[in-house]
């Protein structure tokens, strides 16, 4: 049977017995940050002992820890894994073990698929398939409206029982102030937080990226930054009106920022999640007209990535999410207009904020692991803790490796990493997810078995 | 060079040159015989997935002219009809090894991305709203043979910029040749941040005109009032049309082509003394003439006995 822990769920798997000898643990949340040894024991965390003072347990593996970082391993609110219907993207064995060479113990896949998860019957069958393919805990997001169509209702209390986490039209904004009030009405009988992705249609129009100088020379069509901030008002106001939660994906603006900052000292029961894309990139990238940089929302400008760095750091901005979006390459082989919006951003999201943020000193390493741990938490999913008793939901990570992404391949099915070829620091090398091993990066293997 | 596919990122050096090879060919114009034989031999192919007279049938002379062997491809009627993608119709063309292929797309970045997919020289003839560079050339190359240099000349671009690829090169290629450029239109049609991005000036009505040394009108097309751009074509001419009033008798006029009449530029300026557009109508032949003599003949592509000396045209007859 497969281990079902609240609504995420993991394939059957070995329970991790492990000694990590000698390595830094670091913990904001439980407040350990010191070089010990951690002791797994099926697939618990059994002990945390003085460096070398572990006790050997039969059958375990012994990783030599000196000079790494042991982490709680990260929680993504926010990946497309394509299921069902675009199975040649991603799927969720793909998925799943891009978010464990990520670092990854838990993952929220979204519902804009083909079809959409707007039933319990299409819930029912992505959650069967996670059960058997899912290496890293999977949880699901259900549709609000009815194919997305912005229009009606889907059954949010069956699906709820079913096991949806959450609920969102991600991809697409709800277009109707209406339909959104009805579904924050809705929300007291079915529970669930709504994800909302904050876009008005109308300003956006045809636009493919940041409204700014970048696209006033390039002639791209603009997608300005109150096109968002004005939804998330709307949206934040509506909340409050309703006395209902919600979490806002993606922010990509300093509008928007400053919209939730306000909202939450309004009381309005909000969270808010930002990319690692749009925290350390700008529209200056698309200068080069590649069709990696495309995404919804787009690239904007240094000024917005300033804000959403400074409210990453002040806890504005909740989490890190990384709205992974593979594609094929003949989605992206094509001019930049006609494009697939969508990065990939499992596999790198540690290591770019590590590099960008971390290194130069922007943001502490403790916030970056707080805000990377804690995307579970507007769906009620507790953040992982390295603490005697809790489940092994850990990340082994060697901070001053240097790799270059891409070079090895990507567990991804897809390639469109809009960091593809750059040399990023910080590197994970093993990942405990739900009390198992869910990945071993290979050159570390080796090197283990030595 | 091996590509023309934007005026962002040339040198002054590198416009000038093609403007000296363009006086070259000019003189070539004026012969009996029209045709060199520089090209023989080699293959260039003419890809648009747009409509077009002017840029269309001038590179198409200017291949012909310069002895190529030259395939037009439109896309209506092409397996680009049939949904081919860009990729592959790059790939199956690029098997008849074609030394340049000249693209015009309704896509920003076509012509970049081509570049990426072939070993043939790539000439960017329109990206979608992106650039035209071989449009600001022969403008370029106009106004410098009529004023000797654009060096300190201030220049209004009149019209729909949002839309247009034309001012987009043009500003660049008026400002890296020493032009003080500024753009003019309604509010709705000049694109936001455009004045911080590249340096020019932007004006919103017609008070500063007057100042001009040239005045360049873009067209005004028609599907921009269902889109609430501006009210009416009334109220545009209204407030932007380039007329005898407006165009002092000191003052150049340009257009890119093809003109609204009655629209952008009131009938009695267009055929007016001041007018450049016939001009650079036949500037465009010889500048494309020069444009594919540069990048296919060029010195780092060719050994420099192949080809005639930069300043010096091709003799007719003469093997190439």
């Amino acid at each position: 049977m497969a281990k079902q822990t609240t609504q995420l769920i993991q394939r059957d798997g070995e329970p991790a017995d492990l000694v990590i000898g000698g390595a830094r643990l670091l913990d904001p949340r439980t407040g350990i940050d010191e070089v010990r040894d951690l002791v797994v024991r099926d697939g618990a965390i059994a002990e945390l002992a003085g460096p070398g003072a572990a006790p050997a347990v039969e059958g375990a593996e012994i990783v030599d820890g000196e000079g790494l970082l042991v982490l709680p391993a990260f929680v993504d609110p926010h990946v497309h894994f394509r299921v069902p219907g675009q199975e040649h993207k991603e799927d969720l064995e793909t998925g799943t073990r891009a978010a464990a060479a990520g670092g990854y113990c838990a993952v929220i896949a979204m519902a804009n698929t083909e079809p959409p998860i707007d039933s319990a019957a299409v819930l029912g069958s992505v959650r069967e398939r996670a059960e058997r393919e899912a290496s890293v805990p999977l949880g699901f997001i259900a549709n609000v409206t009815q194919g997305m169509a912005g229009s009606e209702l889907t059954e949010m209390a069956e699906m709820r029982e079913s096991g949806a986490i959450g609920f969102s039209d991600d991809g697409l904004p709800i277009r109707s102030a209406r339909v959104l009030r009805r579904a924050l009405q809705y929300q007291r009988l079915a529970g669930g937080v709504i994800a909302l992705h904050a876009e008005d249609p109308e300003l956006s129009g045809a636009g493919v990226m940041h409204e700014g100088e970048v696209s006033a020379v390039l002639g791209l069509e603009g997608i300005p930054a109150v096109s968002e901030s004005t939804m998330i008002a709307r949206d934040c106001s509506l909340a409050q009106y309703e006395q209902a939660t919600v979490h806002v994906q993606h922010l990509s603006a300093r509008a928007s920022v400053e919209e939730i900052a306000g909202a939450k000292a309004a009381g309005v029961q909000v969270t808010c999640e930002a990319s690692p894309h749009h925290l350390t990139l700008t529209d200056e990238a698309v200068r080069s007209l590649d069709s990696r940089f495309k995404m919804n929302p787009p690239l904007r400008s240094e000024d917005d990535r300033q804000a959403l760095i400074e409210g990453l750091r002040d806890g504005t901005i909740d989490c890190v999410a990384t709205d992974h979006a593979p594609h094929a390459p003949e989605d992206k082989e094509v001019p930049f207009a006609q494009a697939a919006m969508g990065v990939t951003g499992l596999e790198t999201a540690f290591a770019a904020l590590h590099t960008e943020l971390v290194g130069p000193g922007v943001l502490p390493l403790e916030t970056l692991v707080e805000r990377m741990t804690a995307g579970g938490e507007p769906f009620g999913i507790p953040a992982p803790r390295i603490e005697v008793g809790a489940p092994a939901n850990l990340v082994l990570i060697d901070p001053a490796l240097e790799w270059v992404v891409g070079e090895g391949g990507y567990e991804s099915r897809a390639h469109n990493s809009c960091f593809d070829g750059r040399t990023l620091t910080g590197r994970v090398l093993m990942t405990v997810a739900g009390g198992q091993v869910a990945f071993r990066q290979r050159s570390f293997a080796i090197g283990a078995a030595a | 060079m091996k590509h023309l596919l934007a005026i962002e990122g040339l040198s002054r050096e590198q416009v000038e040159r093609i403007l000296d090879r363009t006086e070259s060919f000019a003189e070539v114009g004026r012969r009996d015989i029209k045709k060199v034989p520089t090209l023989r031999g080699r293959t260039i192919v003419n890809l648009f997935y747009e409509a077009s007279t002017r840029t269309s049938s001038s590179f198409e002379l200017a291949a012909k002219r310069l002895s190529a062997d030259l395939i037009s491809i439109k896309s209506a009627g092409s397996a680009v009809d049939k949904g081919e993608s860009l990729k592959d119709t790059i790939a199956t063309l690029s098997a008849y090894d074609p030394a340049a292929i000249v693209i015009r797309s309704p896509q920003a970045g076509a012509a970049g991305l081509v570049a990426g997919w072939t070993d043939a020289s790539v000439i960017n003839a329109g990206d979608g709203m992106h650039e035209h560079p071989s449009q600001a050339l022969l403008d370029v190359f106009t106004l410098r043979r009529r004023l000797g240099s654009l060096e300190g000349i201030k220049i209004w671009i009149v019209g729909d910029v949002t839309h247009s690829r034309v001012a987009r090169s043009c500003l660049l290629a008026f400002g890296l040749m020493g032009a003080e450029v500024t753009l003019c239109g309604p509010p709705t049609l000049i694109p936001r941040g455009i004045a911080e991005a590249t340096g020019v000036t932007v004006a919103y009505d017609f008070d500063g005109l007057g100042e001009a040394d040239v005045v360049y009108a873009l067209r005004m097309q028609n599907e921009r009032m269902s889109e609430s751009f501006v009210p009416s074509l009334r109220e545009y001419a209204a407030c932007y049309q380039i007329d005898s009033r407006r165009l002092g008798p000191r003052q150049l006029l340009m257009h890119p082509g093809p003109v609204n009449r009655g629209v952008e530029l009131a009938p009695e300026v267009i055929d007016s003394p001041q007018s450049l557009i016939t001009a650079q109508v036949e500037s465009g032949l010889v500048v494309r003439m020069a444009i594919l003599y540069e990048l296919l003949t060029g010195t780092d592509r060719a050994k420099p006995e192949r080809g005639p000396a930069p300043a010096e045209p091709p003799r007719i007859g003469q093997p190439a």
